[in-house]
């Protein structure tokens, strides 16, 4: 192209006499502003209507106002305070000032209530002092002591300076189990009350077992319908994709008609006498109903993305190997089953992450033993301002675990691999 | 795909073992929905099959669950609540995920990887935490406990199908007819909608039947946005499983199987449609 550089010094101009090169920057551009206007509206509702709910989520999971809110001079004298000793008489003062516009706006009420959830009892000594304290003069560290010798408590004010910071890690501890002890050290909690970690545990690990037999039910009838002629196989899909699109609570109704103590595959069991009356199996409300009922409603993601590769794998690849020598599964393992991994993970993908965020189903045959971290955090957000922010920890967790999943997956396999239907 | 008659023995067991397996498998996929159809029509508040139903006995068949769910005032005012919600979510998914992927798909759109990755998360973000943060933040917004809060929200869920399948049926769309219909004189709106319009119908249709369906189903948002007057019949139904569960709930689930045979052939049909047509234009 050198040569051309040469012969044309002039810039090329387009029709109405601008340079070509600008009026074709223009054209693009406008072209690039068309494109984004029609995306925008779009856009503009998911980032208000779904990112920012979800990112105030998060910031709430963290976000610790209230003792700064009720109680602001307080907090602020409290930072100079080294913690080693009964606090020195601003800090009395300032409670006492806080504590008076506290009553005024009746907010004392609910700035005892939150410390109370740091130290039981805290609430009733509080409000005591809170009643009188508009009748006391300076010293009023004095006052407060005699009021109440509790007030000299180190572990008190210790924790009340703690709670003053705007962003606390106390709901990822307690969803993870663990907890400050009085020295602001962080423990693990006493055994009766760890229920997150071995639930979100629980979770993983039913979800892979769920994947898996997805796997193993989704494999042999994908490769039987990539097999058939399309009349068949697309007959056959009928019966994979009739469940799909089947409300999940009539699948779910389903299971609980069919696997009940009273129910459909019980009665039969006891009318072909492969069981007695008492011998009735507990196939529901617990571990094994919520496995069952997920698989099932599970299994039609795990096909499609499967059948949708197996298809495209000639058929002839396995005669060629089979008449090459190879055993038929020495055939099928290292030419057919390579060929499918794209199919296999993007299955995996998805009845993975739909399992570990799964809630109605769980809910409705899980039981006690069934029931899977989704439960909790919908448990959580009925509850009180505490437990609402314990479940937007607990949910903050999940979704952190779904995205590193989601990540590691597009890295492995590539996102564009996912087909759906 | 017969045995060939050059077979082992052993491979014959495994070819007939093979069907029996997949028979199984199709049948544990496929039963539980076909029971729960004669189980309404029992003549008896049981889950189960009676002797008379198994005699085919006329008397152990009756239409009282029917008759219950028709009857009920509150059944048939939260079924009309879920189509209010569901019509509605359709309507604005469809319009918004529509224009979305024409954008998307255009040449020129910028920072494409990006804007569809935001538009689809929607879909990989479990509903249990899109309901945690979307109902704390539409209860502060006052839109808790009402219809534009809850269609908003399934209009999250509904569009990132919109845009998948538009975006599918675009895949094999030809731009110069884009041009052609300009170059004949038609302007950018009669080009839209006597063009564009009719050979992306099928994407449109199928994402606003995934729309719908999705917004019908929806359980775990409406849980915990929806008020008593606008309880749609998912979370009535979600209820009456875990309390007291009469054979009414399978009554509406039969209606609900009906119904996903229907929106099953209608996308069968547009899928036979498509093949028809993508098979006569060349290329």
């Amino acid at each position: 192209m050198a040569s051309t550089e040469g012969v044309i010094k002039e810039p090329i101009l387009a029709a109405d006499g601008t340079p070509l090169k600008q009026a074709l920057r223009r054209s693009q551009a406008r072209e690039r502003r068309a494109a984004f206007f029609l995306v925008a509206p779009l856009l503009l509702f998911i980032l208000i209507v779904f990112a920012v709910p979800i990112a105030s989520m998060i910031w709430r999971s963290v976000y610790n106002p209230e003792v700064r809110n009720f109680l602001p001079q307080t907090a602020s004298a409290l930072q100079q305070w080294d913690g080693e000793d009964v606090p020195p008489e601003p800090v009395f003062q300032a409670m006492a000032a806080d504590m008076i516009v506290g009553v005024e706006n009746r907010t004392i009420g609910r700035a005892a209530a939150r410390i109370n959830r740091e130290i039981p009892g805290a609430r009733s000594r509080m409000m005591r002092t809170a009643r009188a304290v508009d009748e006391w003069s300076a010293p009023y560290s004095e006052k407060f002591l005699e009021a109440d010798e509790r007030w000299a408590d180190l572990e008190f004010w210790r924790l009340l300076k703690r709670e003053t910071r705007l962003i606390t890690p106390a709901y990822y501890l307690l969803a993870l189990d663990y907890e400050y002890t009085a020295e602001g050290e962080i423990r693990p909690r006493p055994e009766v009350y760890q229920i997150y970690k071995s639930l979100f545990w629980r979770t993983a690990w039913m979800s892979m077992l769920i994947t898996g037999i997805c796997i193993l039910l989704a494999y042999p009838i994908s490769y039987l319908m990539a097999t058939q002629p399309t009349r068949i196989a697309n007959l056959l899909l009928i019966l994979v994709l009739l469940p799909f699109w089947t409300s999940l609570l009539v699948r779910t109704s389903a299971w609980i008609v069919l696997l009940q103590q009273q129910g459909v595959v019980n009665e039969l069991l006891v009318a072909l006498d492969i069981i007695d009356e008492r011998g009735r199996l507990r196939m529901i409300y617990n571990r094994t109903g919520t496995i069952i009922a997920m698989t099932h409603i599970l299994l039609p993601f795990m096909v499609l993305p499967l059948y949708s590769v197996m298809k495209t794998i000639p058929p002839s690849y396995l005669r060629a190997a089979k008449s090459l020598g190879a055993h038929p599964f020495r055939a099928w393992w290292r030419v057919y089953f390579p060929l499918t991994i794209p199919g296999l993970a993007a299955g995996c993908i998805l009845v993975f992450i739909l399992a570990i965020g799964y809630y109605i189903t769980p809910a409705l045959v899980g039981g006690d033993s069934g029931i899977f971290i989704s439960n909790l955090i919908a448990q959580n957000m009925q509850g009180s301002s505490a437990q609402l922010k314990l479940a937007a920890a607990l949910a903050t967790i999940l979704l952190a675990a779904v995205l590193i999943i989601y990540w590691v997956f597009n890295k492995l396999v590539g996102v564009d691999k996912l087909k759906f239907g | 795909m017969a045995v060939p008659s050059y077979a082992t023995p052993a491979e014959r067991i495994w070819y007939y073992a093979f069907r029996v397996i997949c028979g199984l498998i199709f049948f544990f996929l496929i039963a539980p929905i076909i029971v729960i159809v004669p189980l309404a029509f029992n003549a008896q508040p049981y889950f189960t099959f009676t002797r008379e139903m198994l005699a085919l006995d006329p008397e152990g068949y009756s239409l009282r669950w029917y008759r219950a769910l028709l009857g009920s005032s509150e059944w048939m005012g939260s079924i009309r609540n879920s189509f209010i919600i569901s019509v509605s979510t359709t309507i604005i998914a469809t319009a918004l995920g529509t224009l979305a992927a024409l954008g998307l798909n255009r040449r020129n759109m910028p920072a494409r990887g990006i804007i569809t990755a935001i538009l689809i998360s929607p879909m990989i973000v479990p509903l249990i935490i899109t309901a945690a943060a979307l109902f704390s933040f539409f209860a502060r917004a006052g839109l808790a406990n009402t219809f534009p809060g809850i269609i908003l929200s399934h209009v999250v869920l509904g569009t990132p199908f919109v845009v998948l399948t538009v975006t599918a049926s675009l895949a094999g769309f030809d731009e110069t007819l884009i041009r052609a219909s300009q170059s004949l004189g038609a302007n950018q709106s009669r080009t839209f909608f006597k063009v564009i319009l009719p050979l992306l119908l099928p994407g449109v249709i199928a994402g606003a039947l995934f729309a719908f369906v999705t917004s019908l189903d929806e359980v775990v948002i409406v849980n915990f946005m929806a008020g008593p007057a606008q309880t749609p019949m998912t979370v009535r139904m979600f209820s009456g499983l875990r309390e007291e569960i009469s054979p009414t709930i399978l009554a509406l689930a039969s209606l609900l199987v009906a119904l996903s045979i229907i929106l099953l052939t209608t996308l069968e049909l547009i899928r036979r449609r498509n093949e028809r047509l993508r098979g006569m234009s060349p290329g």
